[in-house]
């Protein structure tokens, strides 16, 4: 029923009949037969004779995701994620490519470890392009080898799981940076106003007795960072930002010209901190009531703990808003795959994070089922620009790269741990139901996912 | 209501509780006073293990447990668990669920991070109470400054009870807000803005930073233990200007209702949080709170017990 390929199978010669074709590369959203082979999208006059017919009748059509922001694990945590498994998570989250973050063990901090990585990925069910730490060892002080690392094709540099600390050195890095064409990508986060909290500040965490971070921790090094890449004319791509003043930073500062990118996570826009409490609801339904009593079976679960932490419902709708208006570059999962026996624990002692790469475009649907964003704007912010900050292109159009996705926007799927390809299964979303079954993920023409399609699976 | 079978399996705070409960909690409790007054044992839980499972240091909170668990007939084991058995490599749950299988039917939890009651009740199969979680709730502690309160007061409709201290970091004062405004009573808060601005639009609360706004008429006064090894940065600038400001005094308290009550949760700080006078005067109920500890203890296993 379903089938998992890799990059290093042979292309595939199809031709899809009948889908509806989204692209906002090409401004598409229409019916359109679409034919592949040899890696690409062809006119249906050059396929070979026995090029398999696709029926999308009913499924949609979109350029292949593009992840800027996963944690594979490998090295170091082969329990939690490995590449093969990661990568098989993206493919059946409709992903072409990941960016797998260096805050691995041993870090990725040296253009050997990351050319080891590159070399694990060449049989996966995605490309995997590489984060380099942006310090040695994501200590906040020596610059790695940039221009080693920049030469091996990395995505940017990060010490991701922490901003870099000392504004000097951040500064001399997107100084550096700038001629490299490559972002420093940050995990906007004042260290000291972040220390011991496990979840954001507000009504929530007072109620929950949990130490609160408050959304300054991210504007503070938020407006630092912009100031210093206006300084500098180096490119700081903000990565998971989580609150709406943080946004408007970002807003002001593209609109004064400087070089500043975003992305947001699926869950900083689906989800609240009221999910902390054991609210289930997404931020564009009406809310719980914050007085009913608290759900033994659902609060402080530590499925819930992620950093940047939850943020509030108004921070959420800003965020959609921000997808939805362009002042959002992406939508990137922050997959961050952990073992059981790390988050079934008391919340604070439980590690932040939760995997996304599988359910990010089922949530990106269902914002879009309630009318939050056009689907035009999601799979923009899933897959074409992203795919641009990274140096990618993603067009379905004859010459392109045969990066595609069909969905079937009115199925839906349950969440449960036997369907996830991840080794992991923490998500706060476990058991639910949502929009949007991915039937057929191809990378550069070859089938990394198939679940129902005759012939393919 | 009596005999009636009680809803709820554990008790992690008061917020699940509905008047009519808290009511039928509180009569029992005091069924229980007379109980202890009179020197009697009862059987409710003859047969029963209760556990006590302490990863916080507490005298008076584990003692009142066990004097109710042995009241009512339960034998009571102390079980090994601090706080460090993460770190050691077993989990809380693990714990739990290796003591549930011994046949311990009820465990009495105190933590140091706020929800471990509610992991741990979805962790094992043992009735869980809540001797305080982190600086999330305290339910025991509410119910016995409730019966306390009623006992000073009669109803609590309509009546004003001010809450002076550190809030923020307080169990006490969380449960004692979901409990007091259930039974219909205004909550004052006081204390310096870091300690209590969280607390700005809870239903049924105000918040003022000036002392004598809160007690002005209150009908009953609880101030809260300072923790002395709040440093710097935490709130106030020293131990001196809180007691200054918010300290209690029996000046300040002739602003509240003639013969208003005192409550405080234990251990005082006196010279601190309140005078030495106030707390051993006659308005001071800090005594009766104690003995009402266990006789709530009581009602809540009694009511909890299968």
């Amino acid at each position: 029923m379903t089938r998992f390929g890799s990059l290093a199978d042979a292309p595939a010669s199809l031709l899809i009949h009948g889908a509806r074709v989204v692209d906002p590369a090409t401004g598409t959203d229409a019916a359109a037969d679409l034919a592949i082979h040899d890696g690409e999208f062809v006119s249906p006059s050059a396929l070979p004779a026995d090029a398999v017919r696709v029926d999308a009748n009913g499924l949609v059509a979109i350029p292949a995701l593009c992840d800027l922001h996963a944690h594979l694990r490998e090295p170091g945590a082969e329990a939690s994620e490995t590449i093969e498994s990661g990568a098989r998570a993206a493919a059946h989250g409709g992903y072409a490519t990941v960016c797998a973050m260096p805050n691995t063990n041993p870090p990725l901090d040296e253009p050997a470890r990351v050319a080891w990585v590159a070399a694990r990925a060449v049989d996966a069910a995605c490309r995997v392009r590489v984060v380099a730490a942006a310090t040695r060892g994501r200590a906040g002080e020596a610059f790695t080898d940039l221009r080693e690392l920049a030469a091996l094709g990395i995505a940017g540099v990060s010490d991701d799981g922490t901003a870099v600390a000392s504004a000097p050195v951040a500064r001399s890095l997107l100084a550096y940076l700038a001629p490299l064409g490559l972002p420093l990508i940050e995990h906007a986060e004042e260290a000291g106003l972040a220390e011991g909290t496990v979840m954001r500040g507000g009504a929530v965490a007072t109620r929950l007795g949990l130490a609160a971070w408050p959304a300054s921790a991210e504007l503070i090094v938020v407006e630092r960072d912009i100031a210093l890449a206006a300084e500098t004319g180096g490119w700081v791509h903000l990565t998971h930002l989580s609150t709406s003043a943080a946004l408007g930073a970002v807003r002001r500062a593209k609109e004064a010209g400087v070089r500043v990118t975003c992305d947001v996570t699926p869950h900083h826009l689906a989800l609240t901190d009221a999910w902390v409490a054991g609210d289930r609801s997404f931020a564009w339904e009406e809310p719980g009531d914050p007085g009913s009593p608290l759900d033994p079976s659902r609060a402080y679960d530590g499925a819930c703990r992620v950093n940047p932490p939850l943020g509030t419902r108004d921070d959420a709708l800003a965020l959609l808003a921000g997808v939805a208006d362009g002042t959002v570059d992406a939508i990137a999962t922050d997959h961050a795959p952990h073992p059981a026996e790390r988050k079934l624990v008391e919340f604070a002692a439980a590690a932040p994070g939760m995997i996304g790469l599988e359910t990010a475009l089922s949530l990106g649907l269902a914002a879009v089922a309630a009318g939050c964003l056009s689907l035009l704007a999601l799979v923009a912010a899933m897959a074409t620009n992203p795919a641009r900050l990274i140096g990618e292109r993603r067009a379905i159009e004859p010459g392109a790269t045969a990066d595609l996705v069909l969905v079937d926007p009115s199925a839906a799927w349950r969440v449960e741990r036997e369907v996830l390809a991840s080794a992991s299964a923490n998500t706060p979303l476990l058991g639910r139901e949502l929009p949007g079954v991915v039937r057929l993920t191809l990378a550069s023409g070859r089938v990394t996912y198939a679940n129902g399609i005759d012939g393919l699976d | 209501m009596p005999g009636h079978r009680w809803p709820h399996r554990h008790l992690l705070d008061v917020d699940v509780l509905a008047r009519a409960e808290i009511a039928r909690c509180l009569d029992l409790a005091a069924e229980m006073r007379e109980v202890r007054a009179a020197g009697d044992h009862r059987d409710d839980l003859s047969g029963q293990i209760v556990g006590l499972a302490f990863a916080e240091a507490s005298t008076r909170t584990r003692v009142s447990f066990e004097i109710a668990a042995l009241t009512l007939g339960a034998r009571v084991v102390e079980l090994p668990i601090d706080a460090s058995s993460v770190s050691k490599g077993e989990s809380l749950a693990d714990t739990l669920r290796t003591l549930e299988r011994t046949g311990i039917g009820t465990i009495v939890l105190r933590h140091g991070a706020s929800g471990a009651p509610y992991h741990a009740a979805r962790s094992c199969g043992a009735r869980i109470v809540n001797a305080g979680d982190g600086t999330h709730a305290h339910p025991t502690q509410a119910l016995l400054d409730a019966l306390t309160l009623r006992g000073a007061l009669g109803d609590l409709d309509g009546r004003s009870v001010a809450i002076v201290g550190d809030i923020a970091h307080s169990r006490v004062a969380r449960s004692n807000l979901h409990l007091l405004t259930a039974l219909g009573a205004n909550v004052r808060l006081a204390g310096p803005p870091a300690w209590v601005n969280a607390f700005r639009g809870w239903p049924g609360a105000s918040v003022h930073e000036r002392l004598e706004e809160a007690l002005e008429g209150a009908d009953a006064v609880m101030t809260l233990r300072v923790q002395l090894e709040r440093r710097a940065g935490s709130g106030v600038p020293s131990l001196r200007e809180y007691t200054r400001r918010w300290g209690l005094t029996e000046e300040r308290m002739r602003l509240a209702r003639p013969d208003a009550p005192l409550l405080h949760p234990g251990p005082t700080n006196e010279g601190v949080e309140l005078t030495a006078d106030l707390a051993g005067g006659p308005r001071s109920l800090i005594g009766t709170q104690v003995a009402n500890g266990v006789a709530v203890r009581m009602a809540v296993l009694a009511l909890l017990a299968p």
